[in-house]
């Protein structure tokens, strides 16, 4: 036949992939220069089709590189600057060891150092693609901002990313993007809409860490090395859109008050401008002084049909989101000493409103507790010794649920002292026979505009008295009002898309019908049986596998909604419409080594 | 022994760490008392035996060869022996040096004294109760120092306790040492007149260096010329930009199109909320399940916590962690696109026409035939189908009617019966029943009575032909009062049959004794001739059950792995069909000739077109346990399966004519109704010959009939 004898593992998706291993000597780099360089540039393992083609017909477990990648990081200048910079350790533990002082101090002056601006260019050729990557960077910076400034990290470190992450604040404050705010047990998660993208970071609770062992620290400061200078060059585009001040300054109106008050107690003008930033209660300079926002309003074009439901659908929304950004519009709030303060003066500001605390808190209270135009004051304890009638005395989680309600909620459940009414998270989207929670229903049907009654409640609260006493009657009874509930839903919910149906089946009352009805559905199911015996094995295994995770979701649901715990279950079925194929990314944890 | 040294601390005598003043270079004369000669030693090399004394006043001295001397202590101004501060009874100097003592330590000795022998150990180390015990009795135990070196306590002498307290102080040890002596003045402090040396000053001392002016004016100029800066202060903090400021919306990643970007972390569900609905908090159970689990078994990473107030949420431990992990996510895990299969799994059912649509097939059970005591192995309907036959474990063959389920008559066989078999002609009236090694053909003596007399002339009208053959089959004519019963022939096998069947005509008679070891396992019957022969000469495997061909003269044998079809009239093989089931039970043929149908104990029923290959055309694995009996319908396109889950399962196979499509099978109903007894169900079925029927078999004694 002729022709020369093709080789094994020399075409094809061999030949696109490099172990680990190889990709390292490949760089002439150590492991741990090797991570640094993956970290900074974002390269990834793959995860091959086929592994035992790639892994040359072995199958050991490896890690695998596109070689493009790899290829691609042979020319990075930075590597350049690894390899400087373990030049210069050597160098310096040489001083060191023949006690060169003079050696040493000039090494030191001459230490290498590298800039990360352009892998962040090439990283994210675009500002959006940046900001969509953003979430994991807030995070981040967050964290590290919250450190204490000994030991696990450089100094500089942390107030950088305490400054980063300030500035983040006062632009969310001053775009007014906050959206949702969730309090987890992990801390304070946050979502904000900025130009159009959804970005939610997540913030530890104000406690000193117990720093764990078995933590690499050197990978988190890598990765906070890059995010630093992506989350600065962020802001500083961010500050830009909004004409204002970056390095932000105060509104020199603002920075007048300020300076007349604090003047005495704080020494040094540097240090205490950060914290009056952090403050967040004065508003910031503006390149150029425009007058107040003015209203953008939505071009209307000729649209027909279709485009038309769109449109108003859109700009009902875009109504909806305004309201929402005023949602604390006009409020005088104060904080006492026990509520996080900032936190609660971000969210705060971020919808409107006015804050203060007491001056020995924090730098930046503009008005004292003595304020008779306060209207709420945020407290967070059982009970209060002097209280002013004309303000309400709240608790913290009533700023949480409003924003998320997108509306002011009753402050009664959320008086002082009084049990709190549970805390439900915003991200959750019900998706068809999923369990929604009762609070959720109620907290929907004052979104639509139904007052709560207030007998109905009663009336709960007397069945539950009653229940002991008669179960069945109580039964029928709540259904009953069940049914009317949903009737009544189903004439007003238009803006609502779910259908509510009963779903529990009475027994037939009319036999004869009846049993038609029951021999068609028994046929009927019969025939799927017989069907089903019919099917492929390869069919069969994932109709099987699919219609285990069905069950599996509806016994989850079921058990939610007879939980020990669940006070009320609810018997309703919501219907949506199915959802459409999605591609999804698989993380895939198993290959980690 | 040089100026400072310490000479070996746990020896006999402690010397001061003072100073030594002995004047080097000198050499001391040492003579033991009980040794003849002198030896010289030089302090340079003190080294084993010489010590000496603090302020060069005494010299310790131990001949090498005789370490078990005495010791004495010679004082070097006055040449006598002085008296020693404490004396060991023996000198037991270790001579291994400064090295650690743990070397020793998987070894019976501890060193080598000066003579080269071994220092053993002591046979009993102390442990903790003696060492206890010393303490609360010994009343020297602290002035008692253990010596590693030799492993032995040393009770330390007065002198030496005064020495060692003395030294605790800071003080000298040696008690007559003065510290305060007048001090001596080398140098003199007054300056003298007259100069050490006379030189006089050189000229460049006084002229200014062309080549460092030259230096520095360079330096200068560079300076001035801006050539040299001053260094900058290093920048410390970050500087930023608009980065994006001429950005390419349409630049692609700098990299490849197979980016693929990082996940985002899920978003909180209601259970992490630090108030949730009490519902979404655990139960005691669940939460000692969740404790119990591994951390990566576990659905949720925390356990869901209700806190009154704000003011009670306390951090979270894990927070770092997390951050981390996703950290590693982010670096280490290898990314992988992945298509989510999003099948509606009702477009996975097949569509099949409706089994409404394919009537008329068994649907109820409407009658059930009671009367046998143990497991109805087989059964038989008659070819006009008002009679079944069936034979069971208790020995007995039953006749029914059809119609009424009235057992006409019982008869007792000699034992089990295995297999029943009604004469498909249906001008004949015989039925061949199997048990043990015998295989009888009975005239049940039902129905048309002139059938009944023809089949007793038919078997009567033999005439034996003249010469006899030598048979594998004894062939006998019952008589009295068994031929009354109906027992008509008798046919006596060499070895046990299993399974009887009639020839499409009626004439022939095949039955299969399996064994494995002989090519004596099928046995064809010509009745009318009474002839017996063994159409097989080699052994091809264990036969599970025979049929014949309908309509041509072929010929099935299936074994436990294949059906062979064998052309009776060539004498060939003709097809070998593999049925890819582990074991057969049972097979039917189609009446048109062309498809076959195979049940297997592995719960798989194979149904081969044999125009189109001989693997099967469709597998169909709709039982749940070891099928036992199939059957196919002589006019209705249907066909059964019974099975050991005591259920019987009726499809709808229909062949067409047109050769290119392929038969249609549609399961149409699923028929229960026997008992399982014995981790046994259905043992036969079969079909009613015209009405599209279906009786069974079970091995709860009875025989039901669906219609």
């Amino acid at each position: 036949m002729g022709g020369l004898q093709k080789k094994k593992y020399e075409r094809g998706s061999a030949t696109n992939y490099i172990t680990r291993n190889k990709a390292r000597k490949k760089l002439q780099l150590s492991l741990a220069d090797f991570r640094r360089l993956c970290i900074l540039k974002g390269i990834y393992p793959h995860e091959p089709k086929h592994k035992k083609k790639v892994n040359k017909g072995s199958t050991a477990p490896r890690t695998f590189y596109l070689f493009k990648d790899i290829r691609f990081l042979l020319h990075e200048p930075i590597v350049r600057k690894f390899r400087e910079y373990k030049v210069f350790v050597r160098k310096l533990r040489k001083a060191y060891g023949k006690a060169e002082w003079t050696g040493v101090e000039r090494l030191r002056d001459n230490k290498p150092g590298y800039k990360l601006d352009h892998i962040i260019k090439e990283r994210y050729p675009t500002f959006i693609d940046a900001l969509r990557d953003i979430d994991d960077a807030l995070s981040m910076c967050f964290l590290f901002s919250t450190f204490a400034r000994t030991g696990k990290c450089h100094v500089q470190t942390i107030t950088l990313c305490r400054r980063l992450t300030v500035e983040w604040m006062n632009y969310v404050v001053t775009s007014r993007s906050l959206r949702k705010v969730f309090l987890s047990i992990k801390g304070i998660y946050y979502q904000a809409e900025v130009l159009g993208q959804l970005i939610t970071w997540l913030v530890p609770y104000q406690f000193a860490h117990d720093h764990p062992t078995d933590v690499d620290y050197r990978v988190m400061a890598t990765f906070t090395e890059m995010y630093t200078t992506l989350f600065g060059f962020i802001n500083f585009r961010l500050y830009q859109t909004l004409n204002l001040v970056y390095p932000p300054k105060l509104d020199s109106k603002a920075e007048s008050e300020l300076k007349a008050e604090h003047e005495e107690d704080y020494a040094m003008d540097s240090e205490s401008y950060l914290e009056k930033l952090s403050a967040l209660s004065a508003s910031l300079a503006r390149v150029v002084a425009t007058a107040e926002e003015e209203e953008n309003q939505l071009d209307l074009f000729p649209t027909e049909g279709e485009d038309q439901e769109n449109m108003q659908a859109r700009e009902k929304e875009q109504k909806e989101q305004e309201a929402q950004k005023r949602l604390f519009e006009g409020l005088k709030f104060f904080l006492n000493r026990e509520v996080p303060r900032e936190s609660l003066a971000f969210i705060l500001r971020c919808f409107g409103a006015e804050v203060s605390w007491d001056k020995s808190l924090c730098i930046g209270g503009t008005y004292e507790v003595t304020d008779e135009t306060i209207t709420h004051q945020i407290v967070d304890r059982p009970d209060m010794d002097k209280q002013y009638i004309n303000r309400y005395y709240i608790q913290p989680q009533w700023v949480f649920d409003s924003v998320n309600a997108q509306m002011r909620l009753p402050v009664e459940d959320y008086f002082l002292g009084t049990t709190l009414p549970p805390h439900l998270s915003p991200f959750v989207e019900e998706k068809d026979g999923d369990y929604v929670p009762p609070e959720k229903l109620k907290l929907m049907a004052l979104q639509r505009g139904e007052k709560p009654e207030e007998e109905e409640e009663d009336d709960e609260e007397e069945e539950e008295e009653d229940e002991e006493e008669d179960d069945v009657d109580d039964e029928e009874l709540t259904e009953e009002k069940n049914l009317k509930k949903m009737e009544g839903t189903r004439a007003q919910g238009k803006t609502l898309a779910v259908k509510v149906t009963p779903g529990k089946v009475k027994p037939w009352e009319t036999g004869s019908v009846g049993n038609k009805v029951r021999l068609e559905q028994e046929e009927k199911a019969e025939e799927k049986r017989l069907a089903i015996m019919m099917m492929k094995k390869k069919e069969k295994y994932l109709y099987d596998k699919i219609m285990f995770g069905k069950k599996r979701t509806t016994r989850e649901v079921s058990s939610l909604r007879c939980a020990p715990n669940g006070c009320k279950a609810t018997h309703f079925k919501f219907e949506w419409p199915s959802q459409s194929p999605d591609l999804n990314l698989i993380l895939r944890c198993c290959g980690r080594t | 022994a040089r100026p400072g040294s310490v000479l070996h601390p746990p020896g006999p005598v402690l010397h001061p760490p003072g100073p030594v003043l002995h004047p080097p270079g000198q050499a001391l004369l040492c003579t033991p008392p009980t040794r003849p000669g002198p030896a010289l030693y030089s302090t340079h090399q003190a080294r084993p035996c010489s010590v000496l004394h603090p302020p060069g006043q005494a010299l310790l001295c131990t001949p090498p060869t005789r370490p078990d001397l005495v010791l004495h202590l010679y004082s070097t101004h006055q040449a006598r022996p002085c008296t020693p501060p404490a004396l060991p009874s023996q000198d037991i100097r270790n001579t291994v040096g400064n090295i650690p003592m743990e070397w020793y330590q998987d070894y019976p000795h501890i060193g080598y004294n000066l003579d080269g022998k071994k220092i053993f150990k002591p046979i009993r180390n102390k442990d903790e109760l003696d060492e206890f015990l010393d303490k609360m009795e010994n009343p020297d135990y602290w002035r008692t120092v253990h010596d590693k070196t030799t492993a032995s306590d040393i009770r330390l002498s007065d002198e030496q306790v005064d020495l060692v307290h003395r030294l605790q102080k800071g003080q000298f040890g040696d008690v007559n040492f003065n510290e305060y002596e007048p001090s001596v003045d080398f140098f003199t402090n007054e300056v003298m007149i007259h100069p050490v040396t006379n030189r006089p000053q050189d000229k460049r001392s006084f002229i200014p260096s062309l080549i460092e002016k030259e230096k520095v004016s360079k330096l200068v100029h560079a300076i001035k010329m801006g050539w040299i800066k001053p260094r900058k202060p290093k920048e410390t903090t970050p500087q930023y930009y608009d980065l994006w400021a001429k950005e390419d919306p349409n630049a692609i990643l700098g990299r490849h199109k197979m980016h693929v970007p990082a996940p985002k972390m899920r978003l909180p569900g209601h259970e992490e909320s630090y108030n949730p609905p009490p519902e979404y908090l655990l139960t005691e159970e669940e939460r000692m399940a969740w404790e119990q689990q591994d951390a990566e078994d576990r659905k949720l990473p925390f356990l869901p916590q209700k806190h009154s107030c704000l003011r009670a949420v306390p951090a979270f431990s894990r927070f770092i962690h997390e951050r981390f992990e996703r950290c590693l996510d982010l670096y280490l895990c290898p990314r992988q696109r992945k298509m989510r299969v999003n099948v509606n799994p009702e477009d996975l059912i097949p569509k099949l026409p409706k089994p409404k649509d394919l009537q008329p097939f068994p649907t109820t059970m409407s009658l059930v035939y009671i009367g046998h005591s143990s497991l109805v192995r087989s059964i038989s309907a008659s070819p006009t189908g008002q009679w079944l036959v069936s034979g069971s474990d208790d020995c007995t063959v039953r006749f029914w009617e059809v119609n009424t389920g009235r057992c006409m008559k019982t008869l007792e066989v000699g034992g089990a019966v295995k297999s029943v078999a009604w004469n498909p002609n249906p001008a004949v009236c015989l039925v061949a029943v199997c048990f043990e090694s015998t295989v009888l053909l009975l005239n049940p003596g039902l129905g048309d009575r002139l059938v009944v007399s023809s089949t007793d002339q038919l078997i009567t009208s033999y005439e034996p032909p003249e010469e006899d053959k030598e048979q594998a089959v004894t062939w006998a004519l019952s008589e009295g009062p068994e031929h009354d019963n109906g027992h008509r022939l008798t046919l006596t096998h060499p070895k046990a049959v299993k399974q009887v069947v009639w020839h499409g005509k009626g004439d022939y008679l095949a039955s299969v004794m399996p064994d494995n070891s002989s090519n004596l396992q099928v046995l064809i019957h010509q009745v009318s001739k009474r002839r017996t022969q063994n159409p097989f000469r080699k052994n091809k495997g264990l036969v599970q059950c025979v049929s014949f061909h309908p309509l041509r003269p072929y010929f099935f044998v299936a074994t436990q792995r294949y059906v062979r079809v064998y052309n009776l009239i060539k004498q060939e093989l003709t097809k070998k069909l593999m049925t890819n089931c582990k074991w057969i039970s049972s097979m039917a043929i189609h009446p048109g000739g062309d498809n076959l149908i195979c049940g297997s104990y592995d719960c798989r029923l194979a149904w081969f077109d044999l125009d189109l290959s001989t693997k099967p055309y469709k597998m169909l694995r709709h039982h749940k346990k070891a099928l036992r009996g199939v059957a196919y319908h002589k006019h209705y396109p249907l066909f059964a399966s019974g099975a050991d889950d005591g259920s019987v399962i009726i499809c709808h196979g229909m062949v067409y004519n047109d050769l290119l499509q392929n038969p249609l099978i549609v399961p149409v109903k699923v028929l229960k109704g026997h008992q399982i007894t014995h981790d046994l169900g259905v043992l036969d079925v079969t079909f009613h010959p015209t009405q599209p029927w279906v009786f069974s078999s079970g091995a709860d004694a009875t025989i039901r009939l669906f219609t």
